[in-house]
This record gives C-alpha cells, structure tokens and sequence, in this order.
C-alpha cells in the first residue's frame, strides 16, 4: 500500500447480471416437470436430453412470466423477439449451445425507482431483460477420476436481467438484489428461495478515480455466481477495496485494459481471479432455426398487465401516504405478500390502521417466530388462524377503548389458540373489557400509592424523578387492574390524589 | 412371389384389405427381395423382419375381425436411418451413432403406423444426410440397382435404391438439398420433397434444421400421394410446422390441370446437362404443351449462387446441430481420453467421416466472429433474393420444369475425390429448399446405356395438391414407372467395389 493518508476520491459504478429461474409449470423448451431436485437425471424428456432430432417448442408460461417482470421494471416489451444458439462445449450443457436471446432481447431497457431504505434511493436503469435455458450440474466429488452429469436443471427457465451500472455501493447493490426478490415473489414467477439458487446475482464493478484532474476507471470485474445478499454486498465491500488497493500501489500505471472474471470464496471472503479459458471465447450466436421469432401484441401485453398485483414499491408508498405509516413499518408490512394482502383486506374491513400495525408486528409477529422456531420452517404470520376479519374486530376494541393495548394482546393469543372466536366476545369473557368506573379506578389507585411509598415520596419531593414515578405508578395501577382500567382516567384520579396529597 | 411386393402400394394396400392378398405372404415376399437384392444393394443398414410379420398377422386377424383398415394398412414401408425409431438403432449411417436406440419415436413414424403402415426396416444414407451419392455412409455405399457399378444417388440412396428393387413398397427420405429428388432421378421413382413446415420434422435427425424436410419416394404418383396425406399435417412439437390442417392429396389426383402454365427457367438448362438429360426433359415439356399447358419462358436469376449459399447455410446449422455429439452423453466415445478436450477432440475425429467434418468446420467458419456477416449473413441475404425470384417466377407460371439431375447414375467413386464435383450434383435441386418450395421428381425417360432420367417439378408453397396432379397426368400417359430393374444373378458385387 503506498500512503494510507492519501486515499483519493473515488466513485464505486455498480451493475449486475441477475439470472432468475422462472417458476413455470414445464421446462423453456419442453413439457418435462420443472421441479428439480430428486434423483439425478429424473426431470427429463428427450428434449432436454438433447437426443438427436428433438426439437424445441416455446413455454408460453415463461415468456409471459418474463413479460411480467419486464413490466414491473418498466422495461419496453419487444413486439418481436428471436432465438439465439449461443455455442460453447461443456458437459452440462446437452446440446452444446444454449438456447438464448442474443439482439432481440424481450425486454428491453427500463428502471426501477430503488427506494431509500437507510441510505439514499437511486435509479437503477435495466438495460435488458431476456429469456433462455438453463444448464444442468456437474458432480466432481467422490467419483473418483470421473464427473457426474445431473441434468435436472437442464432447461429451466431462466430470465437473465441485466442493469446499468447505476449502483452506487454494496449495500446499494444489496439492496436492488432484495427489491428484485420482493418483486418476482409478489408477481409469482420465482419463490425467490436463494439457497435453492433461484437467484443468482453476478455484479460488475469499477472505480472511478479522481487522479490529477480527470476520472481514471480501474478495470472492470465481474463477480460469478452469488447466491446471497450478504454475498454480494460482502463481495462488492472486498472488490472495491481491492481495486483501490491495487490501484494506490501504482497509480500512474497505465490502466490494464479488459474485464475479469473472479469467483468469491465465501469463507475466507475474498474474491479470486477464476482461472481464463485458454482461448477466447467465440459464442457463434445465430438464429434458431428451430424457432420461429415470437410476435408479442399489445393486447397480449395489457392481459398480462392486469393480472398482476400491486408491487412492494407503490404499496409502501400508499401505505406511506395514505395510512401514516412509518417507512420502516410499510417496508416489514411489505417484506410478504401475504402479510401485505392480510393488512390490505384487515383494512378493507374496517380495522384502523395505527391500531392493525400494532397487532400485527406485534403480538401476531411474535407467535409466527415462535411457531418458526417450533416447527423448524417459516410460517408466515398471514398462516395463523386469525383472519382479517378478526384483526379488524380486534384492533376496532383497541381503538374505541373497549380494550386497552395489553389485553389486546391476550385476545390475540387467545384467537390464535381457538379459530374461529369472536374477539369482543373473548374479551368480555376473559374480562378484559376497560372498566370505565371511577369508583373502582379509584379503588387500585389508593392501592398503588398505598404499596409504592418511595415512588409517591419521588413525586411529591423530587422534581428529577416527578415524571418517572407518575409513569411508574399509572403502571402499577394498570396491573393491579389486570389491563381493564382506562388509562385515561388513570391519569386523571392518579394524578388528582397525588396533587391532594 | 415376387410380383406381390412390386405392385404399388396403393393396389397392395387395396387388395389386403379386400382380403384378396394377406397382408403375411405380401412382408413374406418383401423379406424375399431383400434376402435375393440387398446383398448387392445395401440399401438398408437394418430390417425389422420379425415385428414387421408380427404387425402383418395383426393387420390380417383385424381385418378378419372387421375393423376399419388405415390407409396404409399392411403396406411394407422403409424409412431413412436418420429417423429415429424405438425401435433397432437410428444410426445416421454414422459411426458416431452406430449403436444409438432411440427412445421416441418421430412423428413421420407414428403416423406411419397409426395408418397401418409395416415398417420393415432403416435405408442407408450418406452419413448425416451429407452427400449426393451415399458413398459417405460409414457402413459402406449403397448401390443402383440399375446398374450396381452406378451410385443411387443421396442422401436418400438406400430408401431410393429400395424402393426402385422391390424391396418396399415405398420409403420415407429426408431432402435438405435435393436428397430425395436426386436419388429418385438416378433410381426412376417418384420423390416429392414437400414445402416446409408440411411434415413434421420431429425424429428427424437435424442436418440442417431450416432445410430439412420429409418426404416420401415411391414407385407411382399415386402411391407418393398416399405417403404424403398421412405423414403431412401440424405438429405442435415442431415449431416450424405449419398449423393449418393438410390438403386431400387423393381424390382429385386423377383429374388433369386445367391451363396449367409451365414455366421453363433459362438458367437451369444450358452447360453441364447430360445431352440425353436434357431431351428427356425436352420431351417431358412438349408433352404437357401437347397436353394444353402454356409453356412460358421464366428467369431465376440468382440460382447460380444457389450452390455457393447452400454450403454456407447448410453448413452452419450443421456445424450447430452435431455438436450435441460429444462422446458425453450418447454416442461414440473416444477410449482413455486425456481431458475433457480430447474426450470431445478425439470422439468427434473417430465418429465423424470426413465429408460430416468437413461441412462442420465450414460451418464453424461461416459463423465465427468477424466472419459471420461476410458468409452467413449475406447467405441469408442470397436466401432472400432466391425466394423473390421464385415469387416472380410463380406470377408468370404455375409450376417450374426442369431437370432433377444434371446426369444419369455416375460410376461408384467417380466423385468421391472432388467434393467440389460432388456438391454441383444439387445445383437443379437446392433453391427449391432455399425457398421452401415443394418440388418433385417424375421419371421421365432412360439414357442410351439404360439408366434413369428424372423431370423435375417446382411449385409455389403448399401447392403439392395440384403438383401431384401434373404429376400423375405425365405417368398416366407413359410407361417409364412400369420398367422395372432386373435382380443380378451374379454374386454380390458391393463387397468388393470396383
């Protein structure tokens, strides 16, 4: 490292190449089951196996799945599209060239609004979006001299998205990764499950380098294969460092020209050069002759348009706006499409917001980690037996004070306990309605000041400590009530006795 | 017996289920032939005799049992190698796939037998479908049965040579450059390569994918009529299919055109036609201007780089095509590779002949970087004008008459030694695959040294209804497809080729 003390000023450019596995009934090009796992080599017809004079046949599914995420990304749908053969040898590859889209692509360029989560928001620009099939696995362990070839995955759709470099930083990069993920999770055309692989992410990244008066850009790497959000930010936080490290030790050197092409090593988290293939690649792309190029209408277009859902983005935004929400509290409501959908109906019926969120990042979300952890998967909190219907009724009592907070919270468990209750009718048997009494009020505050000497000494005597011990008794006053007292009027006699005293 | 296995296959087929012929004794006769022939031939690289008897017995017990008959019901059909069966091995006449079994069936072959038709075993070809003269089969060559010394033509040279001797009543043959028209002049049978998109290429081992078709060879009008109405029609398995139903090839197939006009293109007579070729041809025109067609001039300006396209199209989708044949998955695997690249380097020199690596680093050339727009891009450009000259032509005529062939039957190595020689055999027949077109070819006359001469028909797409028409009015009014080759008596020759 030449000086630590002169580290230059630097811009980080960002973009990345995302593959997508599509969700889709069959495979890209065939009816074969896309289900992979399973015994090796068991998802397969003789089109996926490549057998001489197989012929492939387009999944409508996949292109109207891709034609669905394109216009999530506001990407300009291609109103004619072709197939490509992009040609290289590997054993995972049946046929020995990949079925693509080489220069009519299905989506073409787009953006997506990235909102500020902690940090700024951004413009994330797509330049593409565009089908093709994937390949299958080699297994190189515990064969002795051979490898294994699993061709399960072979041919599945896959839509490969790839951004300008717009991102600005890892967690920026982190970020556009997760976004992704939300969006084709609420769209249906990936579960988005990252250790299964159905996302891959390859980021490409460069410095900008303010050197004697001008930008200097360092050589461009392209990091393969991550299948992790913390991955890629890790993986962008090290490449960054590297290339300045590697720039700061000569930084007059002419820049080396090219891309590279690095692996990341996960454990010791770095990121390695992957070794060049010995001649340069020439992927020989040209038309399938066995396709024929496919015509995408705009009435098509608009029938794909409107079955799709309300995407994380705008709902965030609207929860935002129109209901008060936090941006922290739209984004955890947003996280699941179900809880979204739960919220929106819970609404819907007449549940007052401020009052809803609470119940569900609340106590809801509690009992949907704790049954996680029981039964060793997640269960969403839209899985609970609790329906909209009985949020809505249930924060309705909180909010007309027919119940406060904390007794709540008991109707809810005891709702999740017994489907099917009607939660003012839980509360009235349980007892949990508020007492409006004054009588009675009266009665548990005697009791609190008769049992907290000391807190009713600080009030009285102790400016410093006035507004903790008011805090302190109302508490005091409120368990002695078992939740049932109004805080209201609480506040009113606690303080009225206190004053008199 | 032998006259059974030598009627066309509509009069077998109508006599087995008239109940006039068993459908056994006619698979009975036709195992004969091939025992007494094929040792000279080597027309087929595999026959199926006993599930094609097993299948006959079974056409004979349903027709005693009453039950509707197919329109191919107990026709002894051979198919290309190079169509993939369940059943036997689909080898392409390659070493690379000499063992492949296929597990599917192409549609050609379901359809066959969905019409009752028996399948009794695979032709020869020139490896991958690559040749004019199937000399190129890593099993060694087909022969003419004509004239055993003469090659049969190709690609097709075994369903042609089988069907021309008797041993089928018709076969299937694949035509990506003029590979069933070609072997149908040099055999004198019938060969109809159909427009593309008409009959499913599912099955069909790829050479090249946006060439290649199917079609039937057969010894009458009638009987290439009669393939065709079974094997056409939509598939969605193949995305180039046409998806619209196919016409009725049949009923109307006696019924001559009416003023039908017959375009003669300039550029397709001339240098390098036999002399008796082109009389044959002459007369086979003079015939249907006798007949009351118009015969017009037409011009097909860009044929003459028809050839020069061709070997850079073709090639390029072959280059594509085979690479899926890698001695990893299937197929022949080279013994104790070194790495993964001599595992693909050696299967592939050991597998492959030399005419099928050839067309592959052609191919490979035609699309590499940087060279890619001066061939195949502007080979796609020559496809383009090609087909407009057709357009043009078939506003002036119905249908286009010319020769199949430039020659008779040449002698078994003749050209072997000169692809270049060789690649000029389709120079008549490759702009018809260019463009997509259906073409055909009629016997029409013998050469002095009494070898096959064949009339070839052009037509605009989908026109094979009224082609098969023209067709038939010709054969109706001659005799040719009535001379049949006579077996040799002699010993096999093709053992020992001369």
């Amino acid at each position: 490292m030449a000086s630590a003390a002169a580290l230059p000023q630097y811009k980080v450019l960002i973009g990345m190449e995302i593959h997508v596995q599509l969700a889709t009934r069959s495979k890209m090009f065939t009816g074969a089951a896309n289900g992979f796992g399973g015994e090796p080599n068991s998802q397969v017809d003789p089109v996926v196996l490549g057998l001489p004079g197989v012929l492939p046949v387009i999944n409508r599914q996949a292109v109207e799945m891709a034609i669905m995420v394109g216009l999530a990304l506001n990407c300009r749908i291609a109103a004619q599209t072709k197939w490509d053969r992009k040609s290289y040898y590997y054993p995972d590859l049946p046929k020995n060239y990949q079925i693509s889209q080489y220069d009519q692509p299905l989506c073409g360029a787009g953006q997506m609004e990235l909102p500020p989560a902690d940090g700024p928001g951004a413009t994330v620009r797509i330049r593409r979006a565009h089908l093709e099939e994937d390949a299958g696995k080699l297994l190189h362990e515990n064969h002795g001299a051979f490898s294994l070839v699993d061709l399960n995955r072979a041919g599945t759709p896959l839509l490969e998205i790839v951004t300008e470099p717009d991102l600005a930083g890892p967690e920026q990069a982190r970020l556009f990764g997760e976004e992704l993920r939300h969006i084709c999770r609420y769209l249906g055309v990936s579960l988005g499950i990252m250790q299964q692989g159905h996302m891959r992410f390859e980021p490409n990244i460069n410095l900008h380098i303010f050197h004697q008066g001008q930008w200097v850009p360092t050589p461009i790497a392209e990091i393969k294969n991550l299948n992790s959000f913390r991955a890629v930010e890790r993986a962008c936080g090290y490449e960054i460092q590297r290339q300045l490290s590697e720039w700061m030790a000569s930084p007059d050197a002419p820049p080396p020209r090219g891309k590279s092409t690095r692996g990341w090593d996960d454990d010791r988290g770095v990121t390695l050069v992957q070794r060049e293939k010995e001649e340069a690649h020439d992927y020989r792309y040209f038309p399938d002759p066995d396709l024929v190029p496919l015509r995408v209408t705009p009435e098509w277009i608009e029938q794909i348009r409107a079955r799709m859902v309300e995407l994380p983005i705008p709902r965030r935004e609207r929860y935002r706006k129109q209901l008060g929400l936090s941006a922290k509290e739209a984004f955890s409501l947003t996280e699941e499409k179900s809880l979204s959908d739960l919220f929106d109906q819970a609404i819907a019926a007449g549940a007052p917001p401020r009052r809803l969120i609470n119940l569900l990042l609340g106590p809801a979300a509690k009992l949907a980690n704790e049954r996680s952890a029981a039964q060793g998967r997640p269960v969403p909190i839209s899985d609970l037996p609790v329906s909209a219907g009985q949020y809505a009724a249930l924060a309705r009592l909180v909010d007309q004070n027919a119940i406060s907070a904390t007794a709540s919270v008991a109707v809810f468990e005891y709702l999740a306990a017994h489907p099917g209750s009607d939660p003012a009718q839980v509360a009235a048997q349980q007892g949990l309605l508020q007492v409006r009494d004054a009588a009675r009020t009266l009665q548990w505050v005697l009791q609190a000041i008769a049992a907290n000497p000391q807190a009713v000494g600080d009030y009285r005597n102790n400016p410093k400590k006035k507004q903790a011990s008011l805090g302190f008794l109302r508490g005091a006053v409120m368990k002695l009530s078992q939740g049932k007292a109004d805080p209201k009027m609480v506040g009113q006699i606690l303080e009225e006795k206190l004053n008199d005293g | 017996m032998t006259i059974l296995n030598e009627l066309s296959a509509v009069e077998l087929r109508d006599r087995i289920t008239g109940g006039e012929i068993k459908s056994v004794d006619a698979a009975e006769a036709v195992f004969q032939a091939i025992a007494a022939w094929d040792p000279f031939l080597h027309a087929y690289n595999s026959t199926f005799r006993e599930s094609t008897l097993r299948g006959a017995e079974k056409i004979d017990r349903d027709r005693a049992a009453g039950k509707k008959p197919g329109l191919l019901s107990g026709v002894p059909i051979a198919i290309k190698d190079n169509i993939c069966t369940t059943f036997g091995t689909t080898t392409c006449s390659s070493k690379m796939l000499a063992d492949f079994r296929s597990p599917y069936n192409a549609s050609v072959v379901e359809k066959l037998q969905n019409a009752g038709a028996l399948i009794v075993g695979k032709t020869n070809l020139d490896e991958f479908a690559m040749g004019s003269s199937t000399e190129n089969s890593a099993f060694g060559p087909t022969h003419n049965p004509w004239n055993t010394r003469r090659v049969p033509g190709g690609s097709s040279g075994g369903s042609a040579a089988a069907t021309a001797a008797g041993l089928c009543s018709a076969a299937l043959g694949s035509d990506t450059g003029g590979s069933i028209r070609q072997p149908a002049s040099l055999c004198g049978i019938v060969g109809l390569k159909p427009t593309y998109g008409l009959v499913s290429r599912y099955g069909l081992v790829a050479f090249a994918s946006s060439l290649d078709q199917i079609g039937p060879l057969a010894r009458t009008v009638a009987d290439a009529a009669l393939l065709l109405q079974v094997i056409a029609g939509h598939d969605p398995r193949d995305s180039t299919s046409w998806p619209e139903p196919s016409d009725d090839y049949l009923s109307e197939l006696e019924k001559p055109l009416e003023e039908v006009r017959l375009g003669l293109p300039e550029e397709f007579t001339g240098e390098g036609v036999d002399a008796e070729v082109a009389s044959a041809v002459r007369t086979a025109v003079e015939f249907y201007r006798a007949q009351g067609a118009k015969i017009v001039p037409v011009s097909l300006p860009h044929t003459r780089y028809g050839i020069a396209a061709y070997y850079v199209i073709a090639p390029a989708e072959a280059a594509s095509n085979l690479a899926r044949y890698d001695g990893v998955h299937y197929g022949h695997r080279a013994a104790h590779p070194e790495d993964l690249y001599d595992l693909y380097a050696a299967s592939r020199a050991q597998g492959f002949g030399p005419e099928v690596q050839r067309r592959i680093m052609l191919g490979t050339y035609a699309l590499s970087a940087g060279y890619y727009d001066a061939y195949y891009l502007r080979a796609l450009k020559v496809r383009q004008l090609i087909k407009h000259d057709f357009d043009e032509a078939f506003q002036q005529c119905d249908f286009i008459a010319c020769p199949t062939s430039p020659t008779v039957a040449f002698e078994l190595g003749a050209k072997s030694g000169d692809p270049l020689r060789m690649y000029l055999c389709d120079v008549f027949t490759v702009t018809c695959n260019i463009a997509g077109i259906p073409g055909m070819n009629i016997p029409c006359g013998f050469s002095s040294d009494g070898l096959p001469i064949g009339l070839q028909l052009l037509g605009p797409i989908f026109s094979e209804r009224r082609m098969l028409r023209l067709a038939r009015q010709y054969e109706k009014n001659h005799d040719w497809h009535k001379r049949r080759p006579q077996p040799p008596a002699a010993e096999p020759r093709h053992k020992q080729p001369d």
